[in-house]
């Protein structure tokens, strides 16, 4: 079997088995895997930027929250029903994304932590001032009735843990193609040495706005899922608690492994689910993992097993 | 209200009392913000915990008054003191056993400052509890401010009601000033100063020169803890201490440290006054939402289009 063919089969493979699995795990953890696949792709579309592309965003809270207030916003004021609301929160991502991009990079490395930072904070405040519309910290819930998606109520737990696989499925494989097609190696070797990149006579700037455009936009498809599916959303989800999570889930799992924001986002919400029964202050597995992490192993979990096991894992 | 002057407060005394808290913003944040910026610029790290370190003085400063009780004044002494020492040894720590690991990259140190954020502000919440809770200041004398007014019978002096302020407040704007003119002594009179400097200047012409840089940069990090935390511990009398308290002195210090150049004190401690003084005559007139939405969008344009600062120069 060739590369291309194996890293196909795995990633399907993987598909299947979460398929496999709504039939056998019990309600509990049925509806835990359905949470932790919206937030794995939150965690893909972070992949994106921070694995393969090698710029560092503290902001995407901001891209998910643009999501989950455009459909939000769309069915609760505009009365638009599910398919266009998930359109809007799309393109609110994909705008919101763009606009960032387009200012903060124009700045490198640290700057661009803190640029990202400082809009996303502005963003989390633009919510909160607007508390008339968005409702705040409180934040609002989206009825059962307008959750109906072509017929389907997404309430229902067999159909959201259904719709999430979709959603993780096709952020999975379309960033499993992405990596591999001619555009993906440029973003690789752009984080590898952007100096040579540029010499070679690629536009960097242009590589760079897509690549946080594309991560920008599936950050807000699963926000605008996330809304759908659970019914609600609320400022906190803009907070930058929301942005270093997808940076922990991908630093846990491996950054730049196309399986590493699932593995990364499994891990971390069991170790925080098992340990909120124990302390009201679950943060700090949050920050001893970040510690740790890039103490000992900065290549995460995946980026160990393709250190030691299977080089060509993309 | 005619006749009765003492009931309400026009414009004039109003700002007179909305610079004075912003006086007191601007002492405790310009404290805060020199410990930023010294560790960013001899250190070329940014540090996310910065703002934790604040609150653990001012929690700190509770627990030292709560265990000895007696006056207020004994307690808040001796948390002057042991408050800046414990956070300071706690950072020299945190750098020996995390930052000096990673070979102080910028990127990674950010990432495992988050973590250290984290974990100091949980384990508050573990130890110190959700509440706010206050400490006494050492003193506490009431001190109202006249105001001229011209009135029917020519220029009078009243007495606005709530325009005021007390003793302690003046006091904290004092201790800052001290404080500050402190730190300057050390960097510019100081042998340590000097290293700190050299080490700045050139990391690896410093050490080529035989100066420790690893100790340096450690001395750096506990000192701009403990400045941090002497600022906690002089706010705490003020603003009770809550283990989330370390969030706006953060941002603030960010944006301070930022618009008046990385790593430049004197843009340091004149973006801070400029920075307390209008958040707090902003914050009378605009809901404080809109002002912090303002300040954040602010620190993201001037790092996009003036990295050097608006009062730093443009160097190379």
């Amino acid at each position: 079997m060739s590369g291309g063919a194996r890293a196909y089969a795995l990633h399907g493979g993987v598909i299947a088995v979460l398929f496999a699995l709504q039939f056998i795990l019990p309600a509990y953890h049925h509806g835990n895997l359905a949470r932790i696949m919206v937030l794995a792709s939150y965690a893909v579309g972070y992949n994106i930027l921070f694995g393969y592309t090698g710029l560092l965003s503290l902001g995407h809270a901001l891209f998910f929250a643009a999501g989950m207030y455009g459909m939000g916003l769309g069915i609760q004021h505009l009365g638009l029903i599910p398919a266009p609301a998930l359109l809007l929160g799309l393109v609110a991502g994909a705008v919101v994304s763009g606009g960032l991009a387009l200012l903060a990079l124009r700045t490198t490395g640290v700057a661009f932590m803190i640029v990202t930072l400082m809009f996303a904070q502005a963003g989390y405040l633009t919510i909160l001032y607007f508390g008339e519309y968005t409702r705040g910290d409180e934040g609002f819930v989206i009825q059962q009735a307008q959750r109906v998606l072509w017929g389907i109520d997404l309430s229902d737990a067999g159909n959201r843990y259904f719709a999430a696989l979709i959603l993780f499925g096709s952020c999975l494989m379309f960033s499993l193609w992405l990596v591999r097609a001619p555009f993906g190696k440029v973003l690789v070797a752009i984080r590898e040495n952007e100096e040579r990149v540029r010499m070679l006579g690629y536009d960097i700037f242009v590589h760079k706005l897509a690549a946080m455009v594309i991560s920008g936009t599936i950050a807000a498809a699963a926000g605008a899922s996330y809304g759908l599916l659970f019914g609600y959303a609320g400022a906190s989800f803009a907070s930058v608690q929301y942005s270093i999570f997808p940076l922990l889930w991908v630093l846990l799992g491996g950054a730049g492994t196309v399986l590493g924001p699932f593995i990364g986002t499994l891990f971390m919400f069991y170790l925080i689910d098992l340990s909120s029964g124990v302390t009201t202050a679950y943060m700090l597995i949050a920050g001893v993992a970040l510690v740790l992490l890039t103490l000992f192993a900065p290549q995460g979990l995946m980026g160990e097993l393709r250190r030691r096991v299977w080089r060509g894992l993309p | 209200m005619p006749g009765n002057p003492c009931a309400r407060m026009d414009l004039g005394p109003y700002i007179v009392l909305a610079s004075l808290e912003g006086a007191i913003t601007a002492a405790v944040l310009a404290l805060t913000a020199v410990g930023l910026s010294l560790v960013f610029g001899v250190m070329r790290v940014v540090n996310i915990a910065h703002g934790e370190f604040f609150m653990l003085g001012a929690v700190i400063a509770w627990w030292i008054a709560h265990m000895l009780g007696g006056h207020p004044a004994i307690g808040f002494a001796v948390a002057l003191v042991a408050a800046p020492l414990i956070v300071g040894a706690l950072a020299v720590a945190a750098d020996m056993t995390i930052l000096k690991r990673l070979n102080y990259d910028p990127e990674r140190t950010i990432v495992a400052t988050i973590g250290v954020l984290y974990i100091i502000q949980q384990m508050t919440l573990m130890g110190y509890g959700p509440d706010a809770r206050p400490v006494e200041p050492p003193f506490n004398t009431r001190l109202a401010i006249p105001w001229f007014e011209h009135g029917a019978d020519g220029w009078a002096m009243i007495w606005p009601w709530g325009l005021g302020t007390t003793s302690y407040k003046l006091a904290v704007i004092g201790a800052a000033v001290v404080l500050l003119c402190g730190v300057w002594l050390l960097m510019s009179r100081t042998r340590f100063g000097l290293v700190m400097r050299a080490t700045q200047a050139d990391r690896d012409m410093a050490q080529a020169f035989g100066i420790p840089v690893e100790r340096v940069y450690a001395l750096v990090f506990g000192l701009g803890a403990a400045l941090a935390a002497l600022a906690g511990v002089l706010i705490v009398p003020i603003q009770q201490a809550h283990y989330l308290m370390g969030a706006d002195p953060l941002l603030l210090s960010f944006i301070v440290v930022i618009i008046g150049g990385l790593g430049s004190l004197p843009g340091t401690v004149l973006a801070a006054v400029l920075i307390g003084l209008s958040d707090g005559i902003i914050s009378v007139f605009f809901s404080p939402t809109l002002a912090k939405i303002l300040a954040t969008l602010l620190v993201g344009l001037v790092l996009v289009f003036r990295p050097q600062g608006l009062f730093g120069a443009r160097s190379g």
